[in-house]
């Protein structure tokens, strides 16, 4: 299989490269065919290579294509690692990927052909970058990736051109992603600068003989590129801003590329953050107070792709909770999942705002379940899955999360549980309010309600089953012995860190997962009770609700201490050191010139008298000067 | 052999050379100002051809055969040419001069100024 895994980031550069070039010629039907047709074929030889890799006796495999930098002692090959981490990825990517870009084929069809196919290229990009990312078997590689899928996210979001709040909002994103890549790089630079290689597989040998304060240093460097691309405090603001795209890109971004890389990144390092306690602690405070936070602002909002948003930041950070306390294996479990039910949530908005024709705000919508029955049954699931219900996928990768944080510390496991009650409650008053009670848009509206095109709801039921079977890979010791198979598959990689979950006793974990479970339960009851058939009006603008609908004043926050004074600054240097200073010399020397030259003009009278005058004084100060110098 | 001072040779010089550099300076008529500039080169003349005697017979009472001093009088005559040569063409330029508008005063000569 090894020499066709170059194909699966290729093909995706090549529908990139056709839907690019060709946007004006090619058909509407051709684009979709050809932009889902190279995921699909990606998808279909990952396929094949996980199975390769899930075979016994399977190796880590590198694959070196070519030197992509040799210059003296420095050697960055292009190769590609396949081992367990890698192949998941690619499957969640490449299946994920198809299922949004099919999908896309029928939610995009209201634009022309070629802003269609440009639509498709850029996702092929995307796609082929987040592939890049994980298949490079050393940082180098990575690090193209990292920066393709920033740039893609940049073009994706504002796709939209012709608006520029869209635009400010892929400036946003950009900007943020590039804080946190300056971070990443000079992890990069200085990994190099301290084991002489930048080859995954060498570098993790080396770690444990390389000092601390020089292990933390780099692995907190990797975490800043990580907050930005996984959008954590404080980098995290682009996120939610990044629902400016169409609703599909928000589906690839928060599922299967962007916003996985982070998890991905440090998942690949663990062995230099198990080296380091120090960024282990930074990551689970991060992660947990992202979490937290996310979780409270996403109560309040009241645009549907705004909830998912502050969601997907939510269990992003119990993500890095999961790495930061060492579980691993729990947090790329949490990545799958998540991916899942994420994708189909925002999918199945997708479909809710398709039928509403652009309306996206939740207050206007409700008692959509009769019209769009579909929808509905896949939207429940997830929000069941993400909710943390069993048997969804959910309840077992957050499960594994807030065990390992009960084990670390007490604290961060109850910070956990209070994210995961919160994300009970306000995705459930997000489902209630669009899908049950009475319907609070406009007649014109009411009337056009349809349920989506097959192309639509294909993908919907088929992320729905992952979500209700996707967890099962993760089965924790507690039902069934020796059922975690992620975990024994994941364990030549990222170690067998879940050994420590045996430490808690088996009653003590019963007792855990039955408080929480009620809990989860009275949220959503609770979310029912105010949200479900009988809501009337909701207080938004009073109070600490006020301040959790504001966003914290976050986006104020960085205004006034970031933005404004940059701005300040950036207009100083305009109009004093470059309008005066910088301007000034430049014509100061023209200045000089013309005057001097005015002055000298005068000399030239035209009287001959006057010139042979000028002469002879001359002749005659020279004679002197040559007899009495000296 | 009672020989003349060559002081006063220096002074005849001078005298010739003021008057022509007075006369340059103050004059507007280019055919005075055209002999201005001859007397110049004359009183020039002058002082060569007098330094060159007294320099040859100083060397003349110590050896007969002796041609020392004289190679100043060789340049008179190259000035003499120089200066003939240059009063035709410069009386050329001044019947030009006249022909085109009607006058020899040399402030009617400002135009290259514009």
């Amino acid at each position: 299989m090894n020499k066709y895994v170059f194909l699966i980031p290729l093909l995706p550069f090549i529908g990139f490269l056709i839907n690019g070039l060709f946007r004006n010629y090619l058909s509407r039907a051709l684009v979709g065919i050809i932009g889902s047709g190279v995921l699909i074929g990606s998808f279909i030889i990952s396929l094949l290579v996980f199975q390769e890799v899930t075979a016994p006796g399977f190796e880590t495999q590198l694959i070196k294509y070519f030197d992509f930098i040799n210059a003296g002692g420095l050697k960055i090959p292009v190769s590609f690692q396949i081992d367990q981490l890698s192949a998941l990825f690619l499957l969640v990517i490449t299946g994920i990927g198809s299922l949004i870009h099919v999908y896309s084929t029928a939610y995009m069809h209201e634009e022309t052909v070629p802003h269609f196919a440009r639509y498709f290229a850029y996702l092929n990009l995307f796609v082929f970058s987040m592939l890049l990312l994980v298949l490079g078997s050393n940082f180098v590689v990575m690090f193209v990736g990292w920066e393709g899928v920033g740039l893609c996210s940049y073009l994706l979001i504002g796709y939209w051109f012709g608006n520029n709040n869209y635009n400010n909002a892929a400036k946003k994103a950009f900007v943020m992603n590039r804080i946190g890549d300056l971070g990443f790089l000079l992890a990069v630079f200085w990994i190099l600068q301290q084991f002489g290689s930048i080859t995954y597989a060498e570098v993790f040998a080396k770690a444990a003989s390389a000092p601390v304060p020089v292990i933390t240093g780099i692995t907190i460097l990797l975490f800043i590129g990580a907050m930005g691309k996984s959008a954590q405090i404080p980098l995290y603001t682009w996120l939610p801003d990044a629902m400016a795209g169409p609703t599909p890109v928000s589906a690839l971004i928060h599922a299967a590329t962007m916003v996985t890389a982070g998890i991905y990144m440090i998942a690949r390092s663990n062995v230099m953050y198990s080296l380091a306690p120090i960024s282990q602690n930074l990551v689970a405070v991060i992660g947990v107070a992202t979490a937290l936070l996310a979780a409270t602002i996403a109560l309040k909002q009241n645009d549907i792709k705004k909830v998912l948003a502050y969601s997907t930041v939510s269990q992003l950070g119990l993500m890095f909770l999961a790495l930061g306390v060492g579980a691993y294996t729990a947090g790329v479990f949490h990545v799958m999942t998540h991916a899942f039910f994420k994708a189909l949530l925002f999918l199945g908005a997708g479909s809710v705002i398709h039928a509403m024709h652009h309306e996206q705000d939740i207050m206007n919508m409700g008692g959509l379940r009769k019209k769009l029955p579909i929808t509905h049954l896949t939207f429940l699931i997830g929000c069941l899955a993400i909710a943390g219900i069993p048997p969804f996928a959910g309840f077992f990768s957050k499960d594994e999360i807030l065990t390992a944080a009960l084990i670390k510390s007490p604290v961060l496991y109850a910070l956990g549980v209070m994210t995961s009650v919160m994300t009970a409650f306000y995705m459930f008053r997000l489902y209630f309010l669009t899908f049950s009670g009475k319907f609070r848009g406009t007649h014109e509206q009411e009337h056009h309600l349809h349920e989506s095109p097959l192309a639509m709801t294909f993908p919907l039921m088929v992320l729905a089953l992952l979500s209700v079977v996707g967890g099962w890979v993760g089965i924790p010791a507690l039902f069934a012995k020796d059922a975690h198979l992620l975990s024994s598959y994941l364990s030549p990689v990222l170690g067998s860190a879940n050994g420590e979950a045996h430490h808690l006793s088996h009653s003590l974990e019963w007792a855990l997962m039955g408080i929480l479970l009620s809990f989860i339960v009275i949220a959503i009851l609770f979310s029912r009770r105010l949200f479900g058939s009988n809501f009337k009006t909701e207080n938004t603008t009073e109070g600490i609700s006020g301040f959790f609908a504001n966003k914290w004043y976050v986006d104020e926050l960085y205004e006034a201490v970031i933005v404004k004074p940059l701005d300040r600054f950036a207009a100083f240097l305009g109009s004093v050191v470059d309008n005066k200073i910088i301007d000034g010399l430049v014509n100061g020397v023209g200045k000089a010139v013309q005057f001097s030259g005015r002055q000298m003009r005068l000399l030239q009278s035209g009287q001959v008298g006057s010139y042979i005058l000028i002469m002879m004084i001359s002749v005659i100060l020279f004679f002197i000067f040559q007899l009495f110098w000296k | 052999m009672q020989v003349m001072p060559i002081n006063y040779y220096i002074f005849l010089s001078i005298a010739l050379f003021t008057i022509g550099i007075v006369g340059v300076l103050t004059r507007r008529n280019a055919i005075i100002i055209f002999m201005c500039i001859e007397l110049m080169l004359n009183a020039v003349n002058v002082l060569l051809v007098a330094f060159s005697k007294m320099h040859h017979l100083n060397a003349y009472a110590l050896d007969r055969a002796t041609t020392a001093g004289t190679e100043a009088q060789l340049f008179v005559f190259f000035i003499m040419v120089v200066a003939a040569a240059e009063v035709t063409v410069g009386l050329a330029i001044i019947v030009m001069l006249y022909r085109n508008i009607h006058s020899v005063d040399i402030n009617f000569l400002n135009r290259l100024k514009h």
